[in-house]
């Protein structure tokens, strides 16, 4: 097997790591809308979908099916070329933020030594795709949602960036590898604890990052209809829906390995070393994501929408300046070599 | 070493291209578009040049945050196609001027004594484990602290001004402030629950 793969071009070795990332990925998001109409259901007293097959598993891919038999309409002066365009630049940053991803100590597609930075700047240019459909449109309610999206976007990217240097401030590397390595030991060594403001402006500026409710502004269905995508109907509109959840995957997935230890087991290493499952491993990642995950749902089936200047200040006011003073605690943590975080 | 040639040229091709296009295209929101495309190429090429730091900042800060806010002030223009094309006669000469001057200077600074590329022999490829962002900071925080804090102070000032631009007071808006409302207490700001004992009702006779 392994001289089978060591003979494979290694274009066609890349590719297939690709791929093997891509399909999970792409049916873990099918699922997770099936989850979220499941979830938010049940907090809601509802059943939710239960009607294509048993208990409804089978719902994702009836709505996959109907989407792909839809038409695509394209309103009349719109800009073609960027309507039809929009959803992939919304989709494309959110799957190539995973070559950097490691789902293990050695599982890692492309082992770059900036990998945080990498992560950052694609998850940057999603925001050109809500822009350009926006404006593409040629709909006033589709312009109105792109603008909102624009202002939210940027103003708490600076926030989730400055969370983001407190980690690497920490952890004293770009490498995603070694940020986890850093936090070793047990549930205790996460940098959840010492870096608790950080995570929680991560977290929150996540949520707003990606446009989901409390601060899902951008769609706003009681105010613009459905913001930026009000005029995509089929496969146009299914890879916006395809691209959030693919960005909201990411942001749980970051979250569990930059501040909840990643791939690393909550017990300490002398106590599970070599135990199955309670080893380090792949699943502990996946269960922190999911944990996470759970979280965007229940957030947005437990609070109201927030208002927009409401949404400014959040972002301006109050979360960069925590941002900032925590940096600064963390760095001077680091220098006097702060117990049981950063003693080694 | 082909392969990467290759690529260079590639990449190249395409920054060309796209800032031809730039500068060429009617509207706005596509120059800029395409502007963003050349940014990300550039970026690219800087990769190809071992330079990951500065390739994925250029992506990071110019396409992720300063694109986005130029693409925002573009997006709300009323384009009018006509109006974009009527001058362009009357500043070709000034236009045509400047742009030789830009490539005499050009010139003067490549091929001077000093700064031409002989000047500068190629440095031989570092280790693929050096730590690009590493060396940069560790640069930039000791021997360049100096120009790094000017550079900063400078960039401070200039948000100072420009949010003073904007503070105007405006008496006919009417502005709210999401901070003193988050403060609203229950009793005391906004409703008063007042206890009040029943009374009795007085029936009226009806007849």
């Amino acid at each position: 097997m392994i001289e089978l793969w060591n003979a494979l071009p290694l274009v066609l070795q890349i590719l297939l790591k690709i791929a093997a990332i891509v399909l999970p990925l792409l049916g873990l998001v099918a699922y997770y809308t099936y989850a979220e109409r499941k979830v938010i259901g049940y907090i809601q007293v509802r059943i939710g979908p239960n009607r294509v097959g048993w208990r409804g598993w089978l719902q994702p891919i009836a709505d996959a099916v109907k989407l792909m038999m839809k038409e695509i309409i394209i309103p009349t002066k719109a800009d073609k070329t960027l309507f039809l365009m929009a959803p992939v630049i919304a989709l494309a940053p959110a799957l190539a933020a995973w070559a950097v991803f490691p789902f293990d100590e050695e599982l890692v597609l492309a082992d770059i030594n900036a990998g945080l930075l990498y992560i950052l700047a694609l998850t940057s240019l999603g925001v050109y795709g809500i822009i350009i459909a926006g404006w593409s449109s040629n709909s006033k309610y589709a312009l109105l949602g792109a603008m909102r999206s624009a202002a939210q976007i940027v103003s708490y990217e600076i926030a989730m960036g400055f969370a983001l240097v407190g980690v690497l401030v920490a952890a004293g590397s770009l490498n995603l590898g070694d940020i986890v390595n850093a936090q070793a030991g047990h549930v205790f060594t996460w940098y959840w604890l010492p870096l608790l403001p950080l995570f929680g402006v991560y977290l929150i500026s996540g949520v707003a990052e990606t446009n989901r409710a409390p601060f899902d502004v951008a769609e706003g269905e009681s105010e613009i209809v459905a913001g930026f995508h009000v005029e995509y109907s089929g496969m146009t509109f299914a890879i916006f829906f395809l691209a959030e959840y693919a960005n909201m995957i990411l942001v749980s997935a970051l979250t569990a390995l930059l501040f909840a230890g990643g791939w690393l087991s909550p017990l300490p290493q002398t106590l599970v070393d070599g135990v199955f499952l309670l080893d380090d491993g792949f699943h502990w990642l996946l269960l922190k994501t999911f944990f996470f995950m759970f979280l965007f749902l229940w957030f947005r089936a437990t609070f109201p929408r927030y208002r927009y200047d409401q949404i400014m200040r959040l972002g301006w006011k109050v979360f960069i300046p925590i941002t900032i003073v925590w940096i600064l605690i963390v760095a001077l943590a680091v220098i006097y070599k702060l117990p049981p975080w950063w003693s080694a | 070493m082909g392969f990467e040639k290759f690529l260079f040229y590639v990449f190249a091709l395409i920054t060309l291209w796209a800032s031809g296009m730039v500068i060429t295209r009617r509207n706005p929101v596509h120059s800029v578009l395409f502007l963003v495309l050349a940014f990300v190429t550039s970026a690219a090429l800087w990769i190809l040049l071992e330079a990951e730091f500065l390739g994925i900042v250029l992506v990071l800060v110019y396409v992720g945050a300063v694109m986005v806010l130029f693409l925002f002030v573009v997006m709300m223009l009323d384009i009018d196609l006509a109006a974009l094309r009527a001058g362009f006669i009357r500043y070709l000469p000034l236009g045509a001027i400047v742009t030789l001057v830009m490539a005499i200077e050009i010139f003067l600074v490549v091929g001077s004594e000093t700064f031409n590329l002989s000047a500068f022999p190629a440095p031989d490829a570092a280790d693929s484990s050096l730590n690009n962002t590493r060396e940069l900071g560790l640069l930039l925080y000791t021997v360049y602290l100096y120009p790094v804090e000017i550079a900063a102070v400078i960039l401070l000032v200039a948000i100072v001004a420009a949010i003073r631009l904007t503070l105007r007071r405006r008496p006919e808006n009417k502005y709210i402030d999401p901070a003193r409302q988050v403060l609203v207490k229950k009793g005391i700001d906004r409703i008063r629950i007042v206890k009040m004992a029943s009374e009795p009702f007085e029936k009226e006779d009806s007849a």
